[in-house]
């Protein structure tokens, strides 16, 4: 078995060196939330240009990885380097997961200028958040000049890559029940820009419409997110979308929303930081400390214990830095 | 974080039930299975692999260009410098194929009639840390 040390000196020498297995096992570290994760982004430093993200969700066969080829074809016609994350949920029971994203995406699969990736959600350590938005900084970091974000937008997946992504598109299609009702609390509000994608199929002038009649009743926006009309499996639309997305970065420029966004981000993401850092080590000291687990047996509430790892175990909570014995 | 297994059709070949029924498969035993569909090539199979840090791939034949086909990937592999990464598969291959396809780097082969639970159980064992079974 390699060091710790060892492994990470190598992946950064191949990150550094423009090697897609570098690139890869970097995402590995932070996907497996691995202790050298923030030594791996202290040695890379802030990345030297932000790329664009756009972010792409919606309910499952909608088309979001055929929209993503498509744009991905778009894109490289233009002479951008672009990196697609798709982030799908796995078993809540076994934690496996069959990933087929990449089969809408093989066109592209000798390209050097693409990077696909497919990344569990794996609940149990916190959604999709936190190690969706380190692969994209990642990402970013490589030198992508596009990241394609797709999730599946069921639970809280769609809030968080709004969270993660610069223009936030919701893909609906015709056929799907993706009518009013699907219309889900908290969509109108994250969603950038609308696709009824499938427009070559009957009904999804009724989705569009729908969509409106749904805007409409809502309070009147600084950006109304406009509505296109995709034939991702043609590349149809894809061209307006790309339009709608320049114009979505216009105003976000323009107004400052763009700024404001990034702060909010980061905000976040520390936030984040904090929950997940001090879950993984309380965890740890509720079991293996006698006289927290005392505590617990004999108060039978949890707050007076929480509240006292917080106190006086802080600083010990952040990982690499625990008394006892340093992470592997 | 669980086994990574990139999961293929190489070649000119439909029949894809196999693959499925051993992707669902290994996915109820905990593993990540990235599937990357029909008509892949050599080249495409690794460089997913690759992008996708995956420490397997599992070829699915039934055209009869095992011979062909299975070998390029090993070789590709190596000349990309990721030979750590563990290949194996199955479909219609025949025994002395077998035989001469793990002679070649090949981990294992796992023809027709193979139950799904010795497949799991084979990774596994190869992967004693990754692919522990769910608690
Ligand atoms: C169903 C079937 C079809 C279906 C395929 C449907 C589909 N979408 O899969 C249809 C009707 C479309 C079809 C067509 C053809 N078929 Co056909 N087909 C079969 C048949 C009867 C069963 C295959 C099957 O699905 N088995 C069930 C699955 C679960 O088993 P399996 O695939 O073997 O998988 C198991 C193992 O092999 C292993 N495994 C498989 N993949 C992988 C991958 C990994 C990683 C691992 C670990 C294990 C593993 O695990 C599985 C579980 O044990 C076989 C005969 C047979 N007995 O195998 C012929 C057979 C495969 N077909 C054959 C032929 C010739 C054809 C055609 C060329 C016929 C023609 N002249 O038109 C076409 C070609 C189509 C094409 N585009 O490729 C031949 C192949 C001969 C050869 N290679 O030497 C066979 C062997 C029949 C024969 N005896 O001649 N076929
Ligand atoms: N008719 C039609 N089908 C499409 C279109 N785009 C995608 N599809 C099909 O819809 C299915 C789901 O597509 P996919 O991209 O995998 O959806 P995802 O689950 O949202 O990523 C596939 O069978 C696609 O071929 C389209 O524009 N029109
Ligand atoms: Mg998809």
């Amino acid at each position: 078995m390699p060091t710790a040390d060892g492994h990470l000196a190598r992946v950064l020498a191949d990150f550094r060196a423009g090697k897609v297995r570098g690139l890869a096992r970097a995402i590995t570290l932070v996907e497996r939330r691995d202790p050298l994760t923030r030594q791996l982004f202290e040695a890379l430093g802030p990345p030297a240009k932000s790329p664009l993200v756009i972010g792409l969700t919606g309910s499952p066969g909608t088309g979001k990885s055929t929209l993503g080829d498509a744009i991905v074809a778009l894109s490289r016609k233009a002479g951008l380097s672009v990196a697609v994350l798709a982030v799908d949920p796995n078993s809540p029971f076994t934690g496996g997961a069959v990933f087929g994203d990449r089969i809408r995406m093989q066109r592209h699969a000798l390209d050097p200028g693409v990077y696909i990736r497919s990344m569990g959600a794996r609940g149990h350590l916190g959604g999709l958040s936190v190690a969706s938005r380190e692969a994209v900084r990642l990402l970013a970091a490589y030198g992508f000049d596009l990241i394609i974000l797709e999730t599946v937008g069921v639970g809280q997946s769609e809030l968080e890559v709004a969270g993660i992504a610069d223009t936030t598109v919701v893909v609906m299609a015709p056929g799907l029940g993706d009518g009013v009702q699907m219309i889900k609390a908290g969509i109108m509000e994250i969603a950038d820009i609308f696709v009824v994608n499938k427009a070559d199929l009957p009904g999804y002038e009724r989705t569009m419409q729908e969509i409106r009649s749904m805007q409409n009743m809502g309070p009147k926006l600084a950006w109304k997110p406009p509505i296109v009309a995709t034939v991702a499996a043609r590349g149809e639309g894809v061209a307006e979308l790309k339009q709608a997305v320049e114009r979505h970065q216009a105003h976000l420029a323009a107004s400052g929303e763009g700024k404001e966004r990034r702060r909010r981000r980061l905000e976040e993401e520390a936030a984040d930081l904090v929950a997940e850092w001090s879950r993984v080590a309380a965890r740890k000291l509720v079991q293996e400390d006698p006289k927290l687990r005392r505590r617990l047996e004999n108060e039978q509430a949890p707050y007076g214990v929480a509240e006292a790892i917080l106190k006086e175990q802080g600083a010990r909570l952040v990982p690499g830095v625990s008394s006892k014995e340093k992470p592997k | 974080m669980p086994l990574r297994i990139v999961m293929a059709k190489v070649g000119l070949d439909g029949h894809d039930r196999g693959v499925k029924v051993v992707a669902r498969a290994l996915r109820d035993a905990g593993f990540e299975v990235i599937y990357t569909g029909l008509r892949q090539t050599p080249e495409m199979v690794v460089d997913a692999a690759i992008q996708e840090d995956a420490q397997v791939i599992g070829l699915s034949l039934h055209s009869g260009a095992h011979m062909t086909l299975i070998p390029a990937v090993v070789d590709e592999l190596k000349r990309k410098g990721a030979e750590d990464i563990m290949v194996f598969g199955g479909g219609i291959i025949p025994e002395e194929d077998i035989v001469e396809l793990k002679r070649l780097g090949v981990a294992e082969i796992f023809p027709p009639g193979s139950g799904l639970q010795q497949i799991v159980d084979f990774l596994r064992e190869r992967f004693p840390e990754e692919a522990a079974a769910p608690a």
